[in-house]
């Protein structure tokens, strides 16, 4: 094979970070103050810078492919790679007070996401599976860092371990998918696995694809594969929730697009009944554990269990309405639980931990802005119109149908009036439980904002969806 | 000469028993490590087997990949390890316990 220069400039945000993440390293070591100060704003300049080189490098245009054709760019990796970030800057953002109150606020903690950013952008990226598990390893060893950032924290330790053993464990199961597909295939390239995959029925890359959906699967966090999610959702510092709550989630859909849609989509007959089991068990699982929990942490995790089954439904439908759907619900679904554990963090004080739902009531007497904020967050979540969330079930109840699988629309409806019921049960805490002497609510300024942003944004895209969507649509060719 | 199903066969065998350390060990978190570098080992075999007979050496580089990638793991899997047991003065299993719901 004769060399051939790469074309660089395409790579330019992960290129960017990768430089970034090290002058971040060395900035940190002057840092004198001891709250890493210019490493929070050095890192948050980053992630904007990428979005830029994002947008400017890969909107628009037909897909390029570089890298000996390991590395592709085009309007996916754009979207992808601006959500990620976005969605980064945003749990960041909440975080910082969250983590000095607490004593955790050190520069690796900055570090740490911008390796895993890094990850997930290789992974929207990945043309090859060597580039996708390398992104997606990326990803994960830093999570597990991450989730053990406490390290004085009994809980934390034990959620990291549990997470470290069934997070390799999972990245076993892809891998052991992966050579199966590379001997089926005899190309590590996305493109001739394709190519392999429409040459007609190999039991040999079926066998690989569904290791690889569980692989998948445990990563996503989708029933039955969700038992890591309660507990690391619970035991991970807040700060570090809403990053593993977020941005990682459209990373999964990443994974799943490059691999299952653009590899395998000929094979959707075959996968799409294994899809079906996970989006219901995903649904029912979530939804009905989700009722019985008193932790507002625990039950925003399997509140993400059910929202990753709705997920897995607009992929199941298997055509481009159905993938754009997932997208839009992946970039919705991260606004929304930003929001939400953002709220936590902002209720918390040093020493007090703001996690149970009985830790929300009578918050509109506290403080009535943020009451409203949990409002529309709630809302949003259960999917009621003039909120994003509606307009996510909407599109991919929208797909299924189209897709003809109308009795998993029906029963995805049932389990979100199901839903209804314990997002209801908080904002019942939040407007009508009392409390004897309710406290002001303490924020810095840049929480405040932060939070009204969010809420807005919730609003705004519920009430103004169509360029949200048209994007989300155009990436798959849409008009 | 053995076939290429032989090689499939024993990383099917090695990953088989990686996946039952996991699920049945019961006492020491050390042994759920080396059950991952099992699998991931099981993993390579089978590459490095598709490699040779297709004659196609990414296959081969993808191993030296994950080779490096495993070591990084086994770096974080112990630092978690240490972190655990300073914290609750064990590393059997049955103890991780205490979130529950």
């Amino acid at each position: 094979m004769p060399f051939e220069m790469p074309q660089f400039a395409l790579a330019a945000p992960e290129i960017w970070l990768g430089v970034m993440l090290c002058v971040v390293l060395i900035a940190d070591l002057f840092d004198r103050g001891g709250e890493s100060l210019l490493a929070f704003y050095l890192t948050q300049a980053t992630l904007v810078g990428a979005m830029a080189l994002a947008i400017h490098t890969h909107w628009g245009g037909d897909a390029v492919i570089t890298f000996n054709g390991m590395y592709i760019s085009d309007s996916l990796a754009a979207v992808l790679k601006v959500a990620i970030a976005g969605l980064t800057i945003i749990t960041l953002g909440y975080g910082r007070d969250y983590l000095r109150d607490r004593d955790l606020l050190k520069g690796e903690i900055y570090l740490l996401v911008l390796t895993a950013t890094l990850g997930m952008f290789v992974m929207a990226s990945a043309s090859s599976l060597l580039v996708l598990y390398m992104g997606l390893e990326l990803l994960s060893l830093s999570l597990y860092a991450m989730v053990a950032f406490d390290r004085d924290s009994r809980i934390g330790a034990e959620a990291a371990m549990k997470y470290f053993i069934l997070g390799a464990l999972s990245s076993g199961m892809l891998l052991y998918g992966m050579s199966m597909i590379y001997g089926a295939a005899g190309s590590l390239l996305i493109n001739d696995i394709a190519a392999a995959a429409l040459a007609g029925d190999n039991l040999l890359l079926a066998f690989g694809m569904t290791f690889a959906l569980v692989g998948i699967a445990f990563k996503f966090g989708a029933a039955p594969f969700h038992m890591w999610v309660p507990d690391v959702y619970q035991g991970a510092p807040t700060a570090v929730t809403a990053f593993l709550g977020t941005a990682p989630k459209v990373a999964a859909l990443a994974l799943f697009l490059r691999l299952m849609a653009d590899g395998l989509g000929d094979l959707h007959a075959q996968w799409q009944i294994m899809g079906i089991i996970l989006a219901a068990g995903s649904l029912v699982v979530g939804n009905l554990f989700a009722l019985v929990q008193t932790s507002f942490k625990r039950m925003l995790a399997y509140s993400t269990v059910s929202h990753i089954g709705f997920l897995f439904l607009g992929l199941v439908a298997g055509s481009d309405e159905g993938y754009a759907a997932a997208l839009f619900y992946a970039i919705s679904y991260g606004i929304m639980a930003a929001g939400a554990f953002g709220m936590i963090m902002l209720l918390s004080r040093r020493g007090f931990e703001a996690d149970m739902i009985d830790d929300l009531s009578g918050l509109n007497d506290r403080h009535g802005g943020y009451a409203l904020v949990m409002l529309l967050l709630m809302f949003s979540m259960t999917g009621i119109p003039g909120t994003v969330g509606f307009y996510a079930k909407w599109l991919v109840l929208s797909a299924l149908v189209e897709a003809g699988l109308i009795w998993l629309a029906v029963l995805a409806v049932v389990f979100a009036v199901i839903g209804a019921f314990y997002y209801l049960r908080v904002l019942k805490a939040v407007y009508f439980d009392r409390v004897d002497s309710p406290q002001p609510v303490e924020a810095t300024s840049g929480q405040q904002v932060l939070m009204w942003a969010n809420g807005g944004a919730v609003l705004l895209l519920g009430l103004f969806p169509d360029t949200l969507i048209a994007t989300c649509r155009a990436v798959f060719g849409l008009g | 000469m053995l076939a290429l199903s032989d090689y499939l066969a024993l990383s099917a065998l090695l990953f088989a028993i990686g996946m039952a350390g996991i699920f049945l060990n019961r006492k020491n978190a050390i042994v759920l490590l080396m059950s991952i570098e099992l699998i991931l080992l099981a993993v390579n075999f089978n590459f490095i087997a598709f490699s040779h007979f297709l004659g196609d050496i990414h296959g081969q580089v993808f191993v030296f990949f994950i080779l490096t990638v495993a070591a990084a793991e086994s770096a974080i899997g112990l630092a978690i390890l240490v972190v655990l047991f300073r914290n609750r003065d064990t590393i059997n299993v049955g103890d991780l316990d205490s979130m529950r719901g």
